[in-house]
């Protein structure tokens, strides 16, 4: 396996991974035509997300990095998680194959 | 923590006694088999014993065998070779949609120097169908591929069939047995077959080493310029200690009790994941499967994923996932069989070898319905 030690840690125990009951927002995105599909639950309080799940369909890394996307976007306001970038969640990880 | 290796397909351990009788061909029986003096004529002399050993195993003289590098340079030699050395004849070339990545890019590429390849359909199973393949043979064919045992799905083609097709339309009949050789029966008289790839690797034997049975008669040229080794076909100093290993390796692959060992674990194996819900098989059950693969796939999960819990638990194992490939497409081989992207996608293969335990098949069926129960429970396609 050449993923990062976090990467690894995170596809092997996802602290986000799972669903939110009665969410107030849900979205799906990915193709599994590529191999990746995530849908996130989002519990949102006056425009801050308070609490974020999600459900990945996909590869180690597609896990890890749903992961990741889920603590990065926890206690930011829509603006500020709309914001979030691949290469913050990269810089997250560490090393993932190319 | 446990280390099971479910991966034979990728490549094999060395038996023992291969490593036994190679060793002394590398420190003291170390000679160039093209010198006259007494290291060169041991040397001579174990390569044309393995050549005998390697001949025999396929009812072929031992002057049809070349050693090559492996099954890439092989398929490689066969089919540029073949198709340069009879253009005249005509341009055309037959192969299937489920061979090898080296026949497949080879293909593409004799595409380009002009000749016209057609890429044969295969049925739900895997299978070339004969009737399919004499249809697109036309005046202008010159040779046909197709694989023997089907590295991803375990299909073994009918080569008896093929090759009789192939000889009423006097086309050559070339077959990649990198995967089947010694697993199931291999015959050049009673198949017909007039070019055979073979390799070391996936039998117990070293990597780099591995050969091309040429049908005496048949036109081809080398491929690769420089001495007189290997009939004039295949220049270059021979690889001693690895041809002797190959030739060791093969001589023990042969015992036919080895191929019923691999199949009952191997049906061991496919019962009890099946036992797992939504797991298909893919490729056919019995006797036409080779003995030691098996093919999943499993609804709402990600191949790749699967590997990755299973490594975590010291198995290896190995899929035809996107994700495993450069291309980040699903496996072609999969998709050829009318799987959906997704369930190419949600595959894995377990290979087993003789080295396999039966112990290692349990331990694999008692983590790996744990395993696709936590990726389900977090699979958007995914409801108990």
């Amino acid at each position: 396996m050449y993923y990062s030690k976090k990467t690894l840690k995170r596809f092997k125990s996802p602290e986000f991974a799972g669903e939110i009951k009665n969410p107030d927002a849900v979205g799906q995105e990915g193709n599994p035509q590529c191999g990746d599909v995530m849908k996130i639950f989002l519990k949102i309080d006056k425009d801050i997300i308070k609490d974020i799940k999600f459900k990945t369909y996909g590869c180690i890394a597609a896990i890890a990095s749903s992961d990741m996307m889920c603590e990065l976007a926890k206690g930011k306001t829509i603006d500020e998680a709309l914001k979030i970038k691949p290469e913050d969640i990269v810089n997250g990880l560490g090393k993932c194959p190319q | 923590m446990k280390r099971v290796y479910l991966d034979n397909g990728a490549t094999t351990m060395l038996d023992p006694n291969v490593i036994k009788t190679m060793m002394p061909y590398f420190n003291v029986k170390y000679g160039n088999a093209s010198s006259t003096h007494l290291f060169g004529e041991e040397a001579k002399e174990a390569l044309e014993k393995s050549r005998q050993i390697i001949a025999k195993s396929i009812n072929a003289r031992p002057d049809e065998i070349i050693f090559t590098s492996g099954g890439t340079e092989s398929n490689n030699l066969t089919l540029k070779s073949i198709a340069f050395t009879n253009r005249e004849k005509g341009n055309h070339i037959i192969v299937s949609k489920v061979e090898h990545k080296c026949i497949m890019k080879a293909c593409k590429w004799l595409e380009k120097q002009g000749f016209n390849i057609t890429y044969l359909d295969v049925d739900k199973e895997g299978f070339v169908n004969p009737d399919k393949l004499e249809k697109a043979i036309t005046d202008k064919t010159i040779l046909v591929s197709i694989i023997h045992g089907n590295n991803e799905t375990g299909t073994i083609n009918d080569l008896k069939k093929l090759g009789e097709i192939c000889k009423k339309h006097n086309v050559y009949f070339h077959t990649d047995a990198c995967q089947s050789y010694t697993k199931t029966e291999l015959n050049v008289k009673k198949q017909n077959i007039d070019l055979i790839t073979l390799n070391a690797h996936k039998i117990h034997g070293p990597k780099g080493i591995g050969a091309l049975y040429i049908r005496k008669g048949t036109k081809i040229k080398t491929w690769q310029h420089g001495g007189d080794h290997e009939f004039s076909l295949r220049a270059g100093t021979e690889n001693i200690h690895g041809i002797v290993g190959f030739a060791e390796a093969v001589k023990i692959a042969m015992n036919k009790k080895h191929i019923d060992y691999m199949a009952k674990l191997r049906d061991k194996l496919i019962n009890g994941v099946l036992g797992i819900p939504d797991v298909k098989l893919n490729g056919p059950v019995g006797d036409k499967r080779l003995c030691n693969n098996a093919n999943f796939s499993f609804k709402g999960i990600e191949g790749e994923a699967i590997g990755g819990y299973l490594n975590n638990k010291g198995i290896a194992s190995s899929t035809g996932s996107a994700c495993s490939a450069k291309t980040l497409e699903p496996s072609y081989v999969l998709m050829a069989l009318g799987l959906t992207p997704e369930q190419a996608n949600s595959s894995l293969r377990l290979t087993l070898s003789r080295f396999t335990t039966e112990e290692e098949i349990d331990y694999t069926l008692e983590v790996l319905p744990k395993i696709a129960k936590s990726l389900r429970k977090i699979s958007p396609f995914w409801k108990e």
